[in-house]
């Protein structure tokens, strides 16, 4: 009989959903989807994005929405798990949203996408930087609003052979994840592009007394510049024994070395090393907004992804606005065709998928600060 | 391959060997006096390099020649470490002289993880950058390619340590009572050597050349922070094995053939198996000579 009930319970519960569901449709709203890590050990890569999305509709639909409708958001789960996410993405497909804001795992986006590429919705991440998810063409319904992980090589690369025109190069790294990873993906770019020559590809080693035997190496090798992938106590040590040897090598690096630390430690010999960091956005007018509005809301500062969610929710709305319908191919038409201001600049998409006007710059040290390089 | 690139790697090489030598020195000697490895030597070396930080620090103010300062502050962290060293051999390891000898190895361990927790709760964990006090030398203009003027002040310093070290043990008394101390702890007590004496002695020298270390490659690299000893610290034990451990020519030895090593390694094979030259090195000389390179195969009595 027990049985019977918990049947009955269910059926109940379930019947009472899709009669929920049933009822939220045709309600004139247009929907957007928010997924992403909002439990478990990510939650704190998610939430922020929640939270941009929320501000940036709350300020659309007090100036009457989009299209002449108000629009809702959906937020829905997918805790950084692959498994979980395709479940998140059918929910949300069921729920007739137009976009999705995510997801934020770059696992969890690839698992979704194929759902939403075949429902053609449109998926806009903050911060899934893995790089195949656009540059493989397979997703031609992805977007994103951060740099793909190769964007800092991509960019050392062509500042070392075209702004540089340097043909010999020398590309070291740490051994550790970030900084072979960024030197594997230099190295792929360079030999691919067939300008530059890799004259030494080397990983050293961290803490050692002394770097002298691979510098010599570089030495011998004829090397124009080294590219470095890695962090900013082997590179003070890497320059500082460079210079003092009187070998003049151009030395370029990372995210990892653009520390005001390196120019503390490294002194004068850091002059004229160049590295690659974010953009700095944070005297736009619009950042500046997010950040107060998020103050103003929250009491704190906002977290991760938190400008990069800001800026993808404006962008999606914008798009529907442009294009002037919810329609797939009009949306991607806009997406890729305007340029609109957020949290993160003047940006617009390539025909990938990757955002124009997000990502890295070179800088330089002068004068013992680093000056972004136009 | 040309000749100038294997000199080059070759005085690396011997640089690197003059870095290990300073420190394995002190674990040898401790070793050989009372077949204790003091893990803590690392730390010595680093506390020596952190003293010089902090007076050449409070001296850059003086406006004095930054020689006299760097000559300042090596004497200072040299007695600061001296004196570190000292205390660390009463506190941690007097006591435990009679117990079996793990409880003074994990007591040494103890002493190494408690004096980098504490500069790293006194200093901070962050790099710091180490002033660059040594003025070039003129003379090496022509060479500095080659050889720049760090590299020669250590390899010279070295080398001078190196026979004071060997003066002192075969020529005065204190030597000779280090010699007996090491041969037989009890006859040296019974022909009326003070044992503790030796063993302090032991531990200030050993402590002072780890400090001269110290200050010396942190003006090499330029930058120091707590963790330093213990790499450094690992490399020296491991060339003071090489060479024989115990052995005072065996660590010097063993320094050279290990920094050596690495450099030829990186320079004509790869620097991504820099540490796997190093270590497959050790493991090749252990096998055909289990005491090291010098070191005197151990007879036990049944």
């Amino acid at each position: 009989m027990k049985k019977f009930t918990v049947i009955f319970l269910v059926a109940a519960v379930l019947v009472s959903f899709a009669f929920l569901s049933g009822c939220s449709k045709d309600s004139g709203t247009i929907k957007i989807g928010v997924a992403g890590a909002h439990s478990g050990d990510l939650a704190s890569y998610g939430i922020p994005s929640v939270k941009a999305a929320e501000l940036v509709v709350e300020d659309w639909n007090a100036n009457g929405g989009v299209l002449g409708k108000q629009i809702e958001l959906v937020v829905e789960d997918d805790v950084c798990k692959p498994e979980v996410a395709t479940n998140t993405a059918a929910k949300l497909v069921g729920e007739e949203v137009v976009a999705v804001i995510g997801h934020i795992c770059s696992g969890a986006t690839k698992a979704a996408l194929g759902i939403y590429k075949d429902s053609d919705i449109i998926c806009i991440s903050p911060s899934a930087t893995n790089p195949p998810l656009t540059q493989s063409g397979d997703y031609p319904n992805f977007y994103r609003t951060i740099a793909p992980d190769d964007a800092q090589a991509r960019l050392e690369v062509d500042f070392a052979t075209q702004t540089l025109g340097f043909k010999k190069l020398a590309v070291l790294h740490d051994k550790g994840d970030y900084g072979k990873g960024l030197a594997e993906f230099a190295k792929a770019m360079i030999e691919s592009d067939g300008v530059a020559e890799i004259v030494l590809y080397e990983g050293i080693t961290v803490g050692a007394v002394d770097y002298s035997a691979v510098l010599n190496k570089v030495k011998n090798s004829g090397a124009e510049a080294i590219i470095y992938g890695g962090y900013h106590p082997e590179a003070s040590k890497l320059v500082g024994q460079m210079r003092k040897k009187g070998m003049d090598t151009v030395f370029i690096s990372d995210d990892g070395v653009k520390d005001d630390t390196f120019i503390k430690v490294a002194g004068e010999y850091a002059e004229g090393v160049y590295a690659t960091g974010p953009m700095d956005t944070s005297s736009n007018t619009l950042t500046m907004a997010a950040n107060k509005a998020h103050q103003d809301k929250y009491g704190e500062d906002p977290g991760a992804f938190f400008l990069n969610a800001y800026a993808a929710t404006t962008a999606i709305l914008n798009a529907i606005e442009k294009a002037g319908s919810t329609d797939y191919d009009a949306l991607t038409k806009a997406l890729q065709s305007e340029y609109v201001d957020t949290t993160l600049g003047s940006i617009s998409f390539d025909n990938k998928g990757d955002a124009i006007g997000v990502g890295f710059s070179v800088f330089q040290v002068q004068n013992g600060v680093y000056v972004e390089i136009q | 391959m040309n000749s100038t690139y294997f000199i080059e790697l070759f005085l690396g090489g011997l640089t690197r060997g003059s870095i290990y030598a300073l420190i394995a020195l002190g674990y040898t000697m401790v070793y050989g006096i009372i077949q204790l490895i003091n893990f803590a030597h690392g730390e010595i070396y680093m506390i020596g390099a952190f003293t010089a930080l902090i007076v050449s620090g409070a001296l850059a103010f003086t406006g004095l020649d930054p020689v006299l300062i760097f000559l300042i502050a090596a004497v200072v962290a040299v007695v600061w470490s001296a004196s570190y060293g000292i205390t660390m051999e009463k506190i941690a390891y007097k006591p435990l002289r009679k117990a079996p000898r793990l409880s003074a190895l994990i007591s040494a361990i103890g002493m190494s993880m408690f004096l980098q927790n504490y500069v790293l709760l006194a200093q901070t964990s962050d790099f710091q950058p180490f002033p660059e006090l040594i003025p070039d030398l003129a003379f090496l203009d022509p060479v500095s390619n080659i050889m720049n003027t760090t590299q020669f002040i250590i390899l010279v310093t070295t080398a001078v340590v190196m026979i004071l070290f060997t003066l002192l043990i075969r020529y005065t008394r204190i030597g000779k009572a280090m010699r007996a101390t090491a041969q037989d702890k009890i006859m040296a007590q019974l022909v009326g050597i003070n044992v503790n004496r030796v063993i302090m002695f032991t531990f200030l020298i050993g402590s002072s050349t780890a400090a001269i270390g110290g200050v010396l490659i942190s003006s090499h690299v330029g930058q120091i922070n707590f963790y330093i000893g213990f790499i450094a610290g690992i490399k020296a034990f491991v060339a003071a094995v090489l060479g024989g451990i115990g052995s005072i020519p065996g660590a010097v030895l063993g320094s050279f053939v290990l920094g050596l090593t690495e450099s030829f390694g990186t320079g004509y094979i790869s620097s991504d198996y820099e540490d796997v030259f190093a270590f497959a090195f050790l493991i090749i000389i252990l096998i055909f000579r289990p005491s090291g390179l010098l070191g005197k195969p151990t007879k036990k009595k049944v």
